[in-house]
């Protein structure tokens, strides 16, 4: 664009630069980004070397790697039950993004290719719970799962998230903005509603999906509050609760495991960001900006 | 676009399993939660006691929950203002065309992938006061190894860094998306009628990135009111104490301290009730000004 612009004669000033300040510009930049990076980047590569030193290491200010990784995460995976947190964690993440990802894309198929009564006022239930979050009804909703008899089980982790406003709204956005000409052939053939689903919907939404199972998986991969208060019992916490239980009495806190945990804890929602980074970009800013 | 089918039944099938979740899950609990700040209540003894509206009356009367609410919105303001700036900063630097601009981005954007657990737990790990990186390096050079969880400025500073760190990568993600969608013709109409990069960036390019703007402010609102519950629970545990209460203890742990430490349920009920109209209060504003955002170009 600069180049553009600047073989233009109108074009004065700080846009005809010389060679040696286009230069000098361009090293700003790297070297700015270059702090940037060093500065956002500093916590993460902490752990990762912290998590590879012995002991007396770790409590000093020593940065190089050392060969003590294997024995920090096993002190982590075994001996300080990560395994389990981070089992029940799955089972409640996955759990969660399925239900929230399969009853937002019914409802949404409901609220805009079915003709039933009062489908605005629906709507307006549905997405009047946005402004309800849960975190502000813990404690109600402590004691309607504490009387369900649900304390310190799944269910108690998984149901009251399975259904998703901000789901049913993004997909029922994209589904108004599919061109009603791709929708005529399934018409014309006759498609019963699951048919359609299946081979009209979900093959053009694969980026809303994409998207809407990112930030589902990821919210759900992240829950704090509510697992720290209705679940009292080790067997079943989740891992972001559970971290605290590595970290422990201060003082005494063996921290190479602890940024062992922590590794492992961060690596499923860096895969699933990372395999579904572009359907993010694609399917969730667009329609947002819209 | 018509509706297509006209199965009712199945339409109340589809639609059902979200209603009732909605509702069992939502609005009952809300529901519960204004009749339970009418009551003083307790969960372990099982005991209730209508008191109208005395437990506002306490909170609104309480400099404690005074200073809390400042705190937050002093929380707030910071976590905003400085998530935004940061994040439309290193937007625009990482949109520069130079080389290596693919890996920049992608290590800015990582700490999205953590969770406010996390970084409360990294952060409390560094700035511990014995054996964390920072103290032991601050004692090499200076000597000096601050107690920087027990200082209430230290603490709350750190509380506001690490939740702008954690969030810096979704800001990020989308400008860069909005940045790329500024129409160049109108950079180089601007450019060719004598504007220079900071007017341009001024008067072209942030007036077209309002709305991206007004969406990432309430977003970041939500974050910093909600999300960082965790964080925060790790890192300071609301505290130190300054004044009436811990400088960290936002309204959200304040719930939590009162309705689970202290359990005074109908007291936090009270607090969720509160908070609840300032949630309303915020969204009403975000459709109220969601009209005159500049959605042209």
């Amino acid at each position: 664009m600069a180049a553009k612009t600047g073989s233009n004669p109108r074009a004065s000033g700080v846009l005809t630069l010389s060679r040696s300040s286009k230069l000098a510009q361009l090293l700003i930049v790297h070297a700015l980004l270059i702090l940037a990076v060093m500065v956002v980047c500093f916590p993460l590569f902490f752990a990762l070397v912290k998590a590879t030193q012995t002991g007396g290491q770790v409590n000093s200010a020593n940065l190089m790697p050392g060969n003590a990784l294997w024995k920090n995460l096993e002190a982590a995976w075994t001996g300080a039950n990560l395994s389990v947190y981070i089992r029940n964690t799955f089972v409640v993440a996955v759990g969660i993004t399925l239900c929230k990802v399969v009853l937002s894309t019914l409802a949404a198929m409901v609220l805009v290719y079915f003709r039933i009564p009062a489908k605005g006022l629906l709507f307006a239930f549905i997405l009047l719970t946005l402004m309800l979050p849960t975190d502000l009804l813990v404690v109600a909703l402590f004691d309607l799962v504490n009387r369900l008899g649900w304390a310190n089980t799944y269910p108690a982790l998984i149901l009251p998230f399975a259904a998703s406003a901000t789901g049913t709204f993004l997909l029922r956005q994209h589904f108004m903005n599919i061109p009603s000409s791709l929708l005529d052939a399934a018409r014309i053939d006759g498609a019963g509603p699951f048919r359609f689903l299946l081979s009209v919907l979900v093959p053009l939404s694969w980026n809303t999906l994409g998207a809407l199972t990112l930030i589902q998986f990821i919210y759900s991969w992240d829950q704090y509050l509510w697992p720290l208060i209705i679940i009292r019992d080790a067997s079943h916490q989740v891992v972001q609760v559970g971290l605290k239980s590595l970290i422990g009495q201060a003082g005494s806190t063996d921290w190479g495991m602890v940024m062992a945990g922590t590794l492992i804890t961060i690596l499923p929602p860096l895969v699933v960001f990372t395999l579904l980074q572009r359907q993010f970009s694609q399917g969730f800013v667009l329609s947002e900006s819209k | 676009m018509n509706a297509v089918f006209k199965n009712r039944w199945l339409a109340i099938l589809l639609l059902l399993p979200t209603l009732v979740v909605l509702g069992l899950f939502l609005y009952y609990p809300a529901l519960e939660t204004l009749r339970l700040s009418l009551y003083r209540a307790n969960f372990i003894f099982q005991t209730e006691a209508f008191v109208g509206l005395e437990q506002f009356r306490t909170l609104l009367g309480d400099p404690a929950y005074y200073q809390s609410l400042i705190q937050t919105v002093i929380f707030c303001g910071l976590v905003v203002g400085l998530g935004l700036a940061f994040g439309l900063g290193l937007a625009v630097l990482v949109g520069e065309p130079i080389a290596g601009a693919g890996v920049y981005r992608a290590l800015l954007l990582y700490p999205y992938a953590l969770s406010p657990a996390i970084a409360g737990t990294l952060w409390l790990f560094m700035f511990n006061p014995e054996v964390g990186v920072v103290n032991n390096l601050l004692c090499e050079l200076f000597q000096a190894a601050p107690r920087w969880l027990d200082n209430p400025f230290y603490a709350f500073g750190l509380v506001v860094a690490a939740s702008v760190w954690k969030n810096l990568g979704y800001n990020l993600a989308f400008y860069v998306a909005a940045l790329q969608n500024v129409p160049k013709e109108l950079l180089e109409a601007a450019a060719l009628d004598g504007a220079n990069p900071w007017q341009r960036f001024r008067h072209v390019t942030l007036p077209l990135l309002s709305p991206i703007t007004f969406f990432l402010v309430f977003v970041n609102l939500a974050y910093a009111i909600f999300d960082t519950f965790s964080l925060v629970d790790i890192l300071t545990k609301g505290g130190p104490v300054l004044g009436q209460t811990g400088v960290t203890t936002f309204l959200i742990y304040r719930v939590y301290l009162d309705g689970f430490e202290n359990f005074q349920t109908g007291l936090a009920a009270a607090q969720a009730v509160l908070m609840l109209a300032m949630v309303g209060g915020l969204t009403a504003l975000q459709f109220r000004l969601g009209r005159r955002v500049n959605y042209g170009g």
